[in-house]
């Protein structure tokens, strides 16, 4: 199921990240690409350069948008000029799908501009799905919301993170972004078997895959996006692709980020995980 | 406790701001016991405390935003120096948290704040003060909206005494030092050209990164100095005016008609109007020619 409704019924193979350091390589060597991911929030200002290089970008690569400051998970209501903001950069990068954090980051109109773990209860799966709902009808484009890396678990939680992913996404009719590194990451803070993460997710939503690298401390694991895709994380992806099927996938490297071509051979790696064609005889 | 009390604790813990040691406070600042509040709200496990799950988000956050800010105003740092701008930061962050979903609005209101806390900048106030000014200004004409130009040619068939509407991007500065050319030095040290790196990622930051000038970089001696911060083909650039030009600027910038801008030019300078006329011709010829006038200005207030 590569294309369905929940990634604008694309079939994109494998991008990457549109980062500042490759710009230069992008527009002199003008690199064959799938697709490049941006961070919206980059790109939401009234001029200027981002929004140059990111017209030149448009012109010959296809862009799916990446946001990270949405908080369908905050209690509070969904930020109008963000959605204004974001809506004006929808009709320009014509993002097929657009993808944001199942998360919260806000309280009373303050930011953290952090990516907050849930609580996984009923009230909060409910809340969550109806923004997500309420976002999708004023942006007119398809939601999918990625699982994020935790740190923390709250003695509230009424179900496992991938019961509540599953919870809202059912009741807000929205895809996933399954971040396969996340979940691995999530796995070893928290204790639990990430296959029954991968598992457990409805696939028939899962819009879009992230695969990333981490970091390794003593007693936890961060998401850093500075080091290459750990083989854990490979087994990971080729387990969500066998029960997801091909599906549009991004490397994200954020951080002591290496040459255009180190990233994208590293993203290329995915295609290994991806069965086939079968070429069907007329 | 429901969904908004909840996030409300946690916020309230996390924007705590981190010890000497960047460890997460015993007490909040209204006295109350942190380990209280987050064993109440948090699990532990078979390697965290309660706490120290938490106190990686309370580290993340402040990392995250201090090290934005240090991004923005590396000039601020190097007037006050690193450790006067992280306790002047932090004290500012603490006071006044984002009310923008996007880092690029974090430095929005540091200049108001600096004018009510002079505490922080006991030497060099004035010039720390013009130094936030300088690059909110630039961090402004960055990114703000491009209207389209008014040509030197179009100017004379815009009637006698014509409002001329000025680009959202351009910013008109008095400072009452040569901050322009201190800051190009503190970049120029740093080799951090200006927007190479994204405001916003979903990365998480665990380290406190102290950006220090290679070599400190001297403060100038008083000088006034006229400026329009400006952008030609996406670049930000400074360019010092002569007072009479700056005046006129700022006139025309508050939506005056012509000869309105040439009287408070006058005023404001005690010049003769005379001064002012000989030179008008040259000085609208280069600013249309940097494309400074604009058709309409349809700008929305971004945040």
């Amino acid at each position: 199921m590569p294309a369905n409704r929940f990634n604008g019924n694309t079939d994109y193979g494998v991008g990457i990240g549109l980062r500042i350091p490759h710009y230069n390589h992008i527009f002199e060597k003008k690199p064959v690409v799938d697709w490049f991911e941006i961070i919206s929030e980059n790109f939401m200002v009234d001029g200027g350069r981002p929004l140059k290089v990111l017209d030149q970008i448009l012109e010959r690569y296809r862009i799916v948008q990446h946001g990270v400051s949405m908080y369908f998970g905050s209690a509070e209501p969904l930020n109008r000029e963000h959605l204004r903001r974001l809506k004006t950069l929808v009709k320009r990068t014509k993002t097929p799908w657009l993808t944001d954090h199942l998360c919260w980051g806000s309280v009373d109109g303050r930011y953290s501009h952090d990516l907050l773990p849930m609580p996984y209860t009923f009230e909060a799966a409910k809340k969550t799905a109806q923004k997500i709902r309420e976002a999708r009808d004023i942006l007119e484009v398809p939601i999918a919301v990625e699982n994020v890396s935790s740190y923390a678990e709250y003695h509230v939680s009424e179900m496992t993170e991938w019961e509540f992913l599953s919870e809202v996404v059912e009741d807000a009719d929205c895809g996933i972004l399954l971040d396969v590194n996340n979940i691995y990451v999530s796995s070893q803070n928290h204790n639990f078997n990430p296959l029954d993460y991968v598992n457990n997710v409805p696939h028939e939503r899962v819009a879009q895959i992230h695969i990333a690298g981490h970091s390794k401390y003593e007693k936890y694991i961060l998401d850093t996006h500075d080091h290459a895709v750990i083989d854990p994380v490979w087994q990971l992806y080729s387990r969500a692709i066998e029960l997801v099927g091909p599906t549009a996938t991004l490397l994200e490297w954020d951080d002591r980020i290496p040459s255009f071509e180190e990233v994208h051979a590293e993203a290329l790696k995915a295609k290994r995980f991806v069965p086939e064609k079968t070429a069907v005889a007329s | 406790m429901n969904l908004e009390q909840l996030q409300r604790e946690v916020f309230d813990v996390i924007r705590q701001p981190l010890t000497a040691s960047e460890r997460m406070r015993k007490h909040t600042l209204d006295g109350r016991s942190t380990k209280e509040i987050v064993e109440k709200l948090i699990k532990p496990n078979d390697r965290l405390t309660s706490v120290e799950r938490l106190e990686i988000y309370n580290r993340v956050y402040w990392f995250r935003i201090l090290s934005s800010l240090a991004d923005d105003f590396p000039g601020l740092r190097a007037v006050v120096g690193q450790r006067t701008f992280d306790k002047l930061i932090t004290a500012y962050l603490t006071e006044i948290p984002s009310e923008s979903f996007t880092l690029r609005n974090l430095g929005s209101r540091l200049e108001a704040w600096l004018r009510d806390n002079p505490k922080f900048t006991p030497k060099t106030e004035r010039l720390a003060l013009d130094m936030v000014r300088l690059e909110w200004a630039d961090i402004d004409a960055f990114d703000r909206a491009e209207l389209p130009k008014v040509a030197a040619g179009d100017l004379e068939n815009l009637g006698e005494d014509p409002v001329l509407p000025l680009q959202p991007y351009l910013r008109l500065l008095d400072l009452a030092y040569p901050l322009d050319d201190m800051l190009l030095e503190v970049r120029r040290q740093n080799q951090e050209p200006e927007g190479d790196s994204d405001t916003a990622s979903n990365i998480v930051i665990m380290e406190h990164a102290e950006k220090s000038p290679n070599k400190r970089v001297p403060l100038p001696k008083p000088k006034k100095v006229y400026l329009a911060v400006h952008r030609q083909e996406n670049e930000v650039y400074f360019k010092r005016l002569q007072p009479e030009a700056f005046a006129l600027l700022v006139a025309l910038q508050q939506g005056k008609h012509l000869s309105e801008a040439i009287e408070a030019s006058v005023n404001w300078t005690n010049q003769k109007v005379e001064f002012i006329t000989v030179r008008l011709h040259d000085w609208f010829a280069n600013w249309a020619s940097l494309g400074w006038f604009c058709r309409q200005n349809l700008e929305r207030e971004f945040d």
